[in-house]
């Protein structure tokens, strides 16, 4: 149907964009503005139920075991950091943490802390807290799937005094600082790690956020409450004090068309995850808040020993025969941008490579000519006998993946590569990545720390790529000890600029998280992680 | 009696043993394991060596044979360990989501039952030919609808547009009429169609001739004689449809978005969550040996010319 929403679209947009703004300020325009936020919207108030529809069961309240969208954005309301992220600037600034000190080589980390938090047991977050958490999650292993890649290299925490702690790394680790803002290495109560794993998922959870958490029915709802007496906001917050909202009900809806008519009848107020076929019916009357997922965006990742993908001069044509504007506006939306770097946009260090990403059919063949791989009679090239005929492995997280890599199988056609789909289960490709038996693999990873480059790209990591030893490893290694963030990011322009030149990846477009909100739902904001706070959120009445 | 009872108790043992093996086999054979798509999904950063201790933990490094010994024998003691996504005890998963099923599908079939059986015996009590017809293709046309595709129309008609019903969640009664018409309409037609057709089958025997010669009115006939005669197939449908439910419960919990087993197994499924696979399976089979035992012990209840022992000895 993008088709159709194509020709109707544009006899009402100007209508419709007159309308969106007048009823909710620039819906998602701006994130840190966040959902509604008009100024004859009137002034806030306190009370009220938010019914929030997730796309997908969260399987694990425990922001700190489990990466899915859907427990993180459970998590994010029953946890405090220590440190939050600025969304426009990326720049760390002061939650829990009032001020910290990084030693110049990136291993030592000072936090000072804001005096007088308390868990909802009642228990301080202190000192000792904090390196509870640090060591539980440690200790916790490949259960904390993310934040325990954010812990690499943990050496310990020291309590300096109630109020202070030291964390120390055995090799230098500038991400650790933008990690201490994100939810999965978000506080819970030192109480908390008496508790198994298991039981954590399921609820046994105490954090000192602005809600707690009140009752988790698999495949059903999730329920959490204000937190009376909550004071120790994050800076970047719009209210200080308690939350408006009296209670936050998220309801599991998997279909998104049901999803859909649940928020346009009135039978929830808000949904997750809305489609790029959907869209259209929420452009009036609605809030759209979206924002793009900050990291490594939605590639073709090449494995360079792979006949074929080992010439650097088709990783290059490839990389120029993708028409990445053509991706985002015929099977996605306006919502979700065509890449124009290895990193998505909204990422610090991000730099501008859209020159270098630019749609080059022409400039591809040429490439390819001169390389020596020649049409054969069916249209794809060929050399030494060998046909440039490649796959793709990929598991569908992400719904309309299928759809664009359709969309690029006839782009790479046009200029004579043949890309085959091998659509698998997520465990499926983890194990084909490890046995390496892929030409391509699909994915992205989320993160708003460059250092999401090294984890992917760097060889004495997963390196799934399977690149060699070069130039792009020496800028990864650097810019995780640099502390000085000038210094940091021209490693990380280096790095992005040596990826998109060897063809090391060939990126595709930026995932973006897209919530729909009735008209009365306010001030939910989107963090710098893309993940959604609905601390500043009030229902008007 | 009792030796019967003793071989179908060792028939029903053995069917669920075989599905247990079974469902084993097929998930250990899939490429994959759970631990890796718990933790080692695309996105992570854990270290083979860190995916590794946790596979360790829930034992699934150990050889077949032993994880497949240790798998049994606790099974037979009814316990099928730990989910290896929630963590949660697969027992207490099943028996948290199997009461909302049961809601479900008990109340499908009680639809099923009564909408396709009326039908039914209206289209074989009509007098009049084009009502007839009429009454006997219904049931083609429910059968050959998706339960998906008609659960959505429901929910875009009578939840959305006219506001009458919810479309999801599993609140009280007013939860349950969608998603249980949608279930009832597959199953409904389908008793519709085997009882309509024992119905012609026995409204043409000799014995509804001798009723009738004796004076027995048309109701009479209809509803004592013939449809205790063409009541047979139709109880042995409705216990093969009673676990065909289990199974459709996938699809409309899916889409009406109620948590219970569908949904549980589902997500197992697609996860590859061995233990809560295996929960499933062995109840779903434990389900189909009772219903059919349930079935067969009722039989010469309702047909004196059935016996038990006759079948024992066959």
């Amino acid at each position: 149907m993008p088709a159709l929403r194509r020709t109707r679209l544009p006899a009402f947009s100007s209508l419709l964009t007159a309308l969106a703004l007048a009823a909710s300020g620039c819906s998602g325009a701006d994130p840190a503005t966040g959902a509604g936020a008009s100024a004859d919207a009137g002034p806030p108030r306190t009370g009220g139920t938010l019914t929030f529809a997730l796309a997908v069961d969260p399987t694990c309240v425990d922001p700190q075991q489990y990466g899915l969208n859907a427990s993180l954005n459970i998590g994010r309301q029953l946890v405090d950091s220590l440190t939050d992220q600025d969304p426009a600037t990326g720049e760390i600034k002061p939650w829990l943490a009032q001020s910290w000190e990084v030693d110049p080589t990136a291993t030592a980390f000072t936090f000072h802390l804001r005096p007088g938090v308390t868990f909802s047991d009642g228990g301080p977050v202190d000192a000792a807290a904090v390196k509870a958490n640090l060591d539980g999650i440690a200790a916790l292993g490949a259960k904390a799937s993310i934040g325990s890649g954010y812990l690499a290299g943990y050496k310990a925490s020291t309590v300096v005094d109630p109020t202070t702690v030291r964390v120390e790394f055995k090799a230098p680790s500038a991400q650790f600082l933008q990690a201490t803002s994100t939810v999965s290495l978000g506080l819970v109560s030192p109480a908390t790690f008496a508790k198994t794993p298991e039981e954590r998922c399921l609820g046994a959870l105490v954090g000192s956020g602005p809600f707690v958490f009140g009752s988790y029915k698999q495949n059903q709802s999730v329920e959490i409450t204000r937190r009376a007496g909550y004071a120790w906001g994050s800076s970047l917050w719009k209210k200080q004090g308690e939350a408006y909202l009296d209670k936050v009900v998220y309801k599991i809806v998997p279909e998104s068309g049901v999803r859909a008519g649940a928020l346009e009848s009135g039978q929830v107020d808000a949904i997750s995850d809305v489609q790029p076929q959907d869209e259209p019916r929420f452009a009036a009357g609605y809030t759209v808040l979206t924002r793009p997922n900050p990291g490594f965006v939605f590639s073709l990742h090449p494995n360079v020993t792979r006949p074929g993908l080992d010439d650097e001069h088709v990783r290059q044509a490839i990389q120029k025969a993708v028409n990445r504007p053509e991706l985002t506006t015929t099977v996605l939306s306006t919502k979700y941008k065509a890449a124009t770097s290895v990193l998505a946009s909204v990422t610090p260090g991000y730099t501008d490579l859209g020159a270098a990403l630019a749609y080059d059919p022409e400039g591809a063949k040429r490439i390819l000519d001169a390389a020596g791989w020649l049409p054969g009679g069916d249209g794809i090239r060929a050399k030494d006998g060998r046909k440039l005929s490649l796959d793709v492995v990929f598991a569908p997280a992400f719904n309309a993946s299928q759809t664009v890599l359709e969309l690029l199988q006839q782009q790479l056609k046009k200029v004579g590569v043949d890309l085959r789909l091998r659509k698998l289960t997520a465990g499926e490709q983890n194990t084909v990545q490890t046995s390496g038996d892929f030409d391509f693999s699909y994915y992205n990873l989320t993160r708003s720390d460059p250092d999401v480059l090294r984890v992917v790209f760097s060889t004495k990591g997963l390196n799934r790529g399977r690149l060699p030893l070069g130039p792009q490893d020496t800028a990864l290694d650097q810019q995780a000890q640099l502390v000085d963030p000038a210094a940091r990011a021209a490693q990380v322009a280096e790095a992005q600029r040596q990826l998109v030149d060897h063809g090391y990846t060939i990126p595709l477009f930026e995932l973006a998280q897209v919530h729909g909100f009735a008209a009365k739902v306010q001030g939910v904001t989107l963090d710098a992680s893309s993940r959604l706070n609905f601390h500043d959120a009030w229902l008007k009445g | 009696m009792a030796r019967y009872l003793l071989r179908r108790l060792l028939q029903a043992l053995f069917v669920l043993w075989a599905a247990f093996t079974l469902s084993y086999a097929i998930l250990f054979v899939l490429p994959g394991d759970p631990v890796d798509i718990k933790l080692g999904g695309i996105e992570s950063t854990a270290t083979p060596a860190e995916i590794a201790a946790v596979r360790d933990k829930y034992g699934i490094g150990e050889p077949l044979p032993v994880q497949y010994a240790k798998a049994l024998r606790n099974a037979v003691q009814g316990d099928f360990g730990h989910s290896v996504q929630s963590g949660a005890d697969v027992r207490t998963t099943i028996t948290d989501a199997l009461p909302e099923t049961l809601k479900l599908t008990g109340f499908a079939l009680l639809l099923a039952v009564v909408f396709g059986g009326g039908i039914a015996l209206l289209a074989t009590y009509a007098r009049n030919r084009a009502i007839r017809r009429l009454l006997l293709s219904i049931p083609a046309v429910g059968i050959s609808m998706p339960a998906f595709w008609v659960g959505l129309v429901l929910i875009q008609v009578v939840s959305f547009q006219w506001r009458a019903l919810p479309a999801l969640g599993n609140d009280g009664f007013d939860s349950l009429v969608l998603p249980g018409i949608t279930m009832a309409l597959p199953a409904g037609a389908f008793i519709a169609q085997v009882l309509a057709k024992s119905m012609t089958t026995a409204l043409a025997a000799p014995y509804v001739d001798t009723a009738r010669a004796k004076g027995a009115g048309r109701a009479r006939i209809h509803l004592r004689h013939a449809l205790r005669n063409a009541s047979l197939p139709t109880l042995t449908v409705v216990g093969v449809l009673a676990g065909n439910l289990l199974t459709e419960s996938v699809v409309v919990e899916t889409v009406f978005s109620r948590a219970g087993l569908g949904r549980v197994t589902a997500f197992a499924v697609d996860r590859q969550d061995i233990p809560v696979v295996q929960g499933v399976v062995v109840l779903s089979a434990l389900v189909f040996v009772v219903v059919s035992l349930a079935l067969d012990l009722l039989y010469p209840v309702l047909d004196p010319r059935v016996t038990t022992a006759r079948a024992a000895a066959a």
